[in-house]
Formats: C-alpha cells, sequence, structure tokens
C-alpha cells in the first residue's frame, strides 16, 4: 500500500487462534512484523510454527481474532486481491517444494515468468544473480533429482527471492544444511532484508543462528505464545520455559510428549475396549 | 444382517457420493475450461504438453496400429475369401480402422500409457507440496498446470489416432498385398473408392476428439483429487484406467449410434 508508512507493520497478528477442524494448536497468538525487521518464530516440533506461516500466507484462516498483512485482513481476501498479496510475498517451503519437471534455472526463473515480462536476458541476470548468492551457480542446469537436500533447500531459498519480496516468510532455512551453507544462508537472509528493506519470518528451532540475524523472537509451545522479546533480552531471561528451550534441556515445563487430544482417547478406547 | 433401512441408506449414500463426484468433477472442468487462455497467451506451455503427452505416446500407439493391421489384414482375408471379394479387403480393413479401431483402442492405449503419467505426476506433484507452492506464489495451478495439459491431451489424441490407423491400413497392405499377394490395385482403389472423407474420416476424427477430452479430464481429476500418499496417487492412477477405458467404450456407443444411424 503506498499510504503505508515504514513504521506499520506488514503483518499482524491479534488474539489468534489456529487449527485444523476441531483441534486448536495455538491460541491467543499476537504478534506485529515491521520492515527491515528478520523475526524468528521459535518453538519445539509439533508446536504450531508451520501453522503459523501457513496463516500468514493465506492457506488456512484463523479459528479465532484476525490476521492483517500488508494491511488487509487476509480471511477478507479472495481469487485477486489474494494473489496480489501473495504477489508482494516469498515462501520458502520446509520440504523445498521445487518443481521437479524444470531444472534449477527454471525452478528460479518460475516467479520471473509467471509475474513479470521481463526480457531472457535480463531472467538469465537475475536468476544467476540469485543463485550465485546461494552458492549454486554452476548448478543451474542440473534437474532437481541431480541435487542433494540441502542444495534443494539453497534453490527453494534463491526461488523465493528473485522477485525480490517486501515480506518473505522461510520454514525451516536451516535445516539439512551443513554448517558452512548454515551460516552464510543466516548471512544471506540477513543482508536480504537489509538490502530490500523487506520483513523476514524465519521458522526455526535453531537458536544459535536465529538468535544471531534476528532483531525480535517469539518463542510458540503448549497452544500458545510462551514468550518474546528480542535475542538479548531472552537470552538473559529466567522464565523456566525459554531457559529450557534455549538450553534444550529434557526437563521443564516444555513437555516432550505429545499432549492427548480427544481423536487419540477415542482412538485407544476403540483399540484396547476401554474408553 | 443389515435391516432395509440401512441398505436403502447405504444406496442413498453411494448415490449421494456419486453426485457429488460427478458435480466436483464437472466444476474442475469449467475451471480448466475458463482459465484455457493460458493455451493462446503461452502456447510453448501447450506444445510442451504435446510432445510429453502425444511424442513419447508415439511408439506404443504406432506398433499397436501396425500389429492391428495385420490382424485385421488375415481375418479380413479370410472372410472376404469364402465370397470370393478379396478384393475389398483394403475397404474393410480402412473402414474399420478410421470409423472404430483407430480412435477407440488408441483412446485405450491413451489413457494407459498418457493418463497414468498425467495423473501420477499431479499427484505426487501434490505430495510435494509444489501445487500448494504455487499457490502461495500467486500462480494458479488449475491454469498453469492443468489447462496445458489438457489442451496437450486433445490435440494429441486425435494425431495418435490417426497415426494408429495411417499405420495399421499399412498393416493391412502387407499382410494382403506383401504376403497374400491380393492384387495391389484393388487393395488401394477399393478404399479410395469406398472410404468417405466426412462419413468415415471426419467422424472417426470426432471420435478421437471426444475420446481425448474424456481420458484427458478423466487423468486430470483422478491427479487432482488423489489424496497426497503413494498408496492415494497408485489409487488415483488405476481409477484413470478403468473409468476413461470405460468412459471411452461408453461415448463409442453414443457416438456410434449417433453418427451411423439412418
Amino acid at each position: 500500500m503506498n499510504s503505508q508508512t515504514v513504521s506499520d507493520p506488514l503483518v499482524t497478528f491479534t488474539d489468534v487462534s489456529l487449527g485444523y477442524g476441531d483441534f486448536t494448536v495455538l491460541q491467543g497468538i499476537g504478534l506485529e512484523v515491521r520492515r527491515g525487521q528478520v523475526v524468528a518464530m521459535m518453538g519445539g516440533s509439533g508446536s504450531g510454527k508451520t501453522t503459523l506461516l501457513r496463516a500468514a500466507t493465506g492457506q488456512i484462516t484463523a479459528q479465532k481474532g484476525s490476521i492483517r498483512v500488508f494491511g488487509q485482513d487476509i480471511a477478507a481476501l479472495t481469487g485477486e486481491g489474494l494473489r496480489e498479496v501473495r504477489q508482494r510475498m516469498g515462501v520458502l517451503f520446509q520440504q523445498g517444494a521445487l518443481f521437479t519437471d524444470l531444472n534449477v534455472f527454471e525452478n528460479v526463473a518460475f516467479p520471473l515468468r509467471e509475474h513479470t515480462q521481463v526480457s531472457e536476458s535480463q531472467i538469465v541476470e537475475r536468476v544467476l544473480d540469485k543463485l550465485d548468492a546461494v552458492g549454486l551457480r554452476a548448478a543451474a542446469h542440473l534437474n532437481i533429482s541431480e541435487i542433494s537436500g540441502g542444495m534443494a533447500r539453497r534453490v527453494a531459498l534463491a526461488r523465493a527471492v528473485v522477485l525480490e519480496p517486501e515480506l518473505v516468510l522461510y520454514d525451516e532455512p536451516f535445516a539439512g544444511l551443513d554448517p558452512i551453507s548454515l551460516g552464510i544462508t543466516a548471512q544471506l537472509i540477513r543482508s536480504l532484508t537489509d538490502r530490500l528493506h523487506c520483513a523476514s519470518i524465519l521458522i526455526t528451532h535453531d537458536v544459535a543462528e536465529s538468535f544471531a540475524i534476528a532483531d525480535q523472537v517469539y518463542m510458540v509451545g503448549q497452544g500458545k505464545l510462551i514468550a518474546s522479546g528480542t535475542p538479548q533480552a531472552l537470552s538473559g531471561s529466567q522464565d523456566p520455559y525459554v531457559r529450557q528451550f534455549l538450553n534444550g534441556e529434557p526437563d521443564g515445563p516444555i513437555a516432550f510428549h505429545y499432549p492427548a487430544t480427544p481423536a487419540f482417547t477415542k482412538w485407544l478406547g476403540q483399540h484396547t475396549g476401554r474408553p | 444382517m443389515i435391516s432395509p433401512v440401512q441398505s436403502i441408506a447405504t444406496l442413498g449414500g453411494r448415490v449421494r457420493r456419486g453426485i457429488t463426484g460427478l458435480g466436483a468433477f464437472m466444476r474442475l472442468t469449467g475451471a480448466i475450461l475458463i482459465r484455457s487462455g493460458v493455451a493462446l497467451r503461452r502456447p510453448g506451455l501447450v506444445t510442451q504438453q504435446i510432445h510429453f503427452i502425444g511424442n513419447y505416446s508415439l511408439l506404443i500407439i504406432a506398433v499397436s496400429g501396425l500389429f492391428v493391421g495385420f490382424v485385421l489384414g488375415l481375418q479380413g482375408y479370410y472372410t472376404l475369401n469364402r465370397y470370393g471379394s478379396e478384393e475389398a479387403l483394403g475397404l474393410l480393413v480402412a473402414l474399420s480402422l478410421t470409423r472404430e479401431l483407430g480412435p477407440v483402442v488408441t483412446a485405450l492405449l491413451f489413457a494407459g500409457r498418457a493418463g497414468t503419467s498425467l495423473t501420477a505426476e499431479i499427484g505426487l506433484m501434490k505430495a510435494g507440496e509444489q501445487i500448494a507452492a504455487m499457490e502461495v506464489m500467486a500462480v494458479d495451478p488449475i491454469r498453469r498446470v492443468l489447462a496445458p495439459r489438457f489442451w496437450g491431451g486433445v490435440i494429441a489424441m486425435p494425431v495418435l489416432a490417426a497415426v494408429f490407423s495411417m499405420v495399421g491400413i499399412i498393416g493391412g497392405w502387407i499382410v494382403g498385398v506383401l504376403l497374400i499377394g491380393i492384387d495391389p490395385g484393388a487393395f488401394w482403389s477399393q478404399m479410395q473408392n469406398g472410404v468417405d472423407v466426412f462419413n468415415d474420416i471426419l467422424n472417426g476424427v470426432i471420435k478421437s476428439v471426444v475420446f481425448g477430452i474424456a481420458v484427458t479430464l478423466v487423468a486430470l481429476h483422478a491427479g487432482w483429487t488423489a489424496k497426497p500418499t503413494p498408496e492415494g496417487v497408485s489409487r488415483a492412477t488405476t481409477r484413470t484406467v478403468v473409468t476413461g477405458s470405460l468412459l471411452v467404450l461408453g461415448l463409442d456407443f453414443v457416438l456410434t449410434a449417433l453418427m451411423f444411424s439412418n
């Protein structure tokens, strides 16, 4: 939106509950992401981090509360309006979600070919530039079946940012990367955010790398927002949840076991003959 | 023991699911047709699919056509020979192929070769989050993935049927003229006189276009609605072959009744 000022948040969650069907994964979520910020959403496996990302992209709607992206209520958007908002975002999927019928170059060129009218020479220049940034310029000709999981993640990263979006959502960008690629990718996310003056949301459970580049950290677990603040504030926090997560302690308020749901109780009853 | 009320309820449930399924199929068909402008704006996407669907099916179609032609030549000769009218073999082979066997057998092979690969490809794209990724990238997957494949299939099918008939006629000629020794002049002239461009060839082409539409839509719908799991994709490919083949045979009866009745 032209009327939006720099300080206006790009993404706002207000008292949001999210889930699938009758099952609520997260509730009472409130957060803000502004331009130029790298925001890390942290939490254990199955804590609902990816659900947060799906809600921000409009793939699922909130059970309660409101989600505003670029100043617009995402639940109220359909068809063309939703596509316009999504064109201003870049998303890195957890599994990369690269198109297996296209090679590395064409995967990164895909958003350019679909959404812009730029010439072929400009496409080549921009795609190779992005592939160079993730260290895979010389892999442009390879098929997706020929590259490793870590490489696929970096290609997906290049594809997510090729349109230079205003908001980039990264779902587990560090998973499956070797230590060198991991450090470079983290710095790339930071420098990209600074250079494009966009907002970046990182879904991750990698404490060291995300604390090194994040401006703001939100921690989710046990179906709610456990803590939020700058990396420094959270590092110094005495909150038992935060301490347990940051130090990776087995015992503490965060349960290792997946919580029992009504569906599980019913299933167990059917299998054991007991309610 | 199932009570009558229960069996009525089960039947009702099945009918309702069938109607819902048909509705979903028609809605997807409508969505593909509405978004088909992409075929004109970006013909490259369609030619790519014609290459993928058509070119890779060419070998199986040509080889099958040749053998069907051989068999038609042999069987036709045995029957015609009884009445002393072997010269009509060319006509028999050409009419059988252009009116019936060309479009029908090609469509059955098309369902098995191209239809299954379309279904599996789309099902696996779903399983690999590629369809979801496309949606989040503000690209409509029905427009980008389904519409070009639909038009690729619809265009490739009549061409493949024509190749099948042509190769089949050559097969009939090899058996009839080269091996059995029927007069080649009679073989070709009977065919030339007896095969009508509109009644026989055009009707065959219309059939193959209709089969192409039906099989491609069934394949796309099966892939689109497949559960994103290995089991889901395998069920969907089976559904493509079974539904596609039955639909082709059913439609063939209807079209034949409409086209060749007096």
